[in-house]
């Protein structure tokens, strides 16, 4: 009688391991395949800035730090991505830098009322508009994902099976400080961070 | 809340859905194999010379006529439910509302981990959208064109956002199929009803002489011969009131679900007040798969009201109920100044 007891125990037990590891597999895949999202995305962002250089460049004589700013931005980013393991922090940093540069060109073009008539600025900006979108919401899957993942192999009984499935936390997308993706508008909310 | 529980929701619907078929098919074979007793019963005490029932034909070909039409809907209901609504698939956008709608689905898909769906534009000044399809990967998310017209890109996500959600409970499974079965017994049972009235007469006299014989037999087949005779009478009413119950508590579903994806359930609301307040029915989308729509399409009242008539009658719940469960998400998310992505889902 023990020994059937100590049977069903050990199979019940078994049949969990296995259960827990391979929720744990697959969710390491899922958080791989997340960010594999991200990178489309980037690239995507990538590729498209030449083209948005080249549109505004003409125009733009007296904004040469601005489209310098964006190019240096772009290139740097380009370069990490092209770096074998870099980690998810220096990619979110050249990013940050960016956007931010991005997003400083941007509000110079809304200067430019005879750039913005002509040419094809207006499906430029739904282009981009629509990748920083994509890129957003992917870095949101990407650490819903990862939240998920980390938490799971963190609580209790899941996390004796976590070193037999290798797995270790997850490195969160965060957001860099904010003044470097700063807007240049007014901002006029009252608390002070 | 995790993760809004999407993996039982899944289950549900694939169950659901299997139901729906086999008791889709026990109806046909009820029907049919009740007329072949009916029959048999009629003609048992008829002389030796006449024909005799023996054969179940009947219920055969029924059986048969109900798993073909459950195949059929399973294998081509969405395309069914597009072909119905006259969509026209958008493969290279054509102008920039379009280019836009392209944008956002592509936009949403990666929000929700989806693959692309197939993206659909129905001629009609309403707006109104739905989502149909087997399973993730056969998907497709259908617009009229006055939803472009109408809402800002941010209420454009919210509303594809909650298509995606549809998709990624597999609801789309189980109403689409419910949409063309509807289509099928509505078609089916007004033929059918036409053949009964039509052989009503001789059955009836030959009833008389076979009703003695069912009485001092067996009171059972009695209470049975009626129950065959009034599912046959409400077989449309009983699919379509299934069809209706079956979408509303998807709707709040695919709200949260919407606000989840997007982070922006205000963009969610107002679309929906858009939709709502635009005056007129949406004439393209049809009876039969007005419970995929976001919003009804054919206005009725019975929608307006959180209530029991409404629960039976009504395929969506009350649009003012959806807005203020949506504002009440987005004002939780303001105030409590979400700093992490993961904010909403806790």
């Amino acid at each position: 009688m023990t020994t059937l007891i100590f049977l069903v125990v050990l199979v019940v037990v078994v049949l969990y391991v296995i259960g827990a590891y391979n929720g744990l597999i697959a969710l390491k895949n899922q958080v791989a395949n997340a960010w594999k999202q991200i990178d489309v995305q980037l690239k995507r962002r990538h590729d498209l800035i030449p083209t948005l250089v080249d549109t505004v460049r003409g125009a733009m004589q007296y904004e040469r730090d601005t489209l310098e700013a964006v190019i240096q931005a772009r290139n740097q980013a380009v370069k990490i991505e092209q770096a074998p393991g870099a980690s998810v922090k220096q990619t979110a940093q050249a990013e940050a830098q960016l956007s931010g540069a991005l997003s400083r060109l941007l509000a110079v073009v809304e200067r430019y009322p005879d750039l913005k008539a002509t040419g094809n600025i207006a499906a430029l900006q739904e282009e981009l508009t629509s990748t920083e979108n994509e890129i957003a919401f992917a870095r949101q899957l990407y650490n819903d994902t990862a939240t998920r993942y980390n938490i799971k192999q963190a609580q209790f009984p899941v996390n004796l099976v976590a070193g037999v499935a290798n797995a270790s936390p997850a490195e969160l997308w965060e957001l860099t400080d904010e003044s470097e993706r700063a807007v240049p508008k007014v901002d006029l909310s009252l608390d002070n961070r | 809340m995790e993760s809004l529980d999407l993996f039982s929701q899944q289950d549900r619907n694939r169950r659901r859905s299997r139901w729906v078929v086999a008791a889709f098919i026990v109806f046909f074979a009820w029907l049919g194999f009740g007329g072949d007793f009916r029959a048999w019963q009629m003609t048992a005490g008829a002389d030796a010379g006449s024909y005799h029932h023996v054969v179940p034909w009947f219920g055969v070909l029924l059986t048969a006529a109900g798993g073909a039409i459950a195949l059929f809907a399973w294998k081509n209901g969405p395309g069914r439910v597009l072909w119905s609504a006259s969509a026209r698939e958008v493969v290279t956008p054509a102008n920039d509302l379009e280019r836009q709608l392209v944008n956002v689905v592509e936009e949403m898909a990666i929000a929700s981990g989806l693959p692309r769906p197939r993206i659909w534009i129905i001629p009609d000044l309403d707006p109104n959208a739905f989502a149909t399809g087997h399973d993730e990967h056969d998907a497709h998310v259908a617009v009229t064109e006055g939803l472009l017209l109408a809402l800002d890109r941010d209420e454009l996500q919210g509303v594809i956002a909650h298509e995606l959600g549809h998709i990624r409970n597999l609801d789309v499974r189980l109403m689409t199929l419910l949409a063309a079965l509807v289509g099928a017994v509505l078609l089916v049972s007004d033929g059918m009803g036409r053949m009964m009235r039509f052989g009503r007469l001789p059955g009836g006299r030959g009833g008389g002489g076979g009703r003695g014989r069912g009485k001092n037999g067996n009171p059972l087949i009695v209470v049975l011969l009626l129950l065959w005779l009034i599912s046959w009478l409400l077989a449309p009413l009983i699919i379509r009131m299934l069809s209706m119950a079956v979408s509303r508590n998807r709707e709040y579903l695919a709200d949260a679900m919407s606000a989840q994806f997007t982070r922006n359930p205000l963009a969610l609301a107002s679309a929906l007040e858009k939709i709502e307040h635009a005056p007129e029915a949406t004439a393209s989308i049809k009876k039969g798969s007005a419970h995929l729509c976001i919003a009804d399409p054919l206005g009725r009242r019975s929608n307006l009201h959180e209530g029991r008539l409404a629960g039976w009658f009504g395929s969506h719940p009350p649009m003012v109920m959806r807005v203020a469960r949506l504002r009440a998400m987005g004002y939780q998310a303001l105030k409590r100044e979400p700093t992490t992505s993961t904010a909403i889902e806790a």
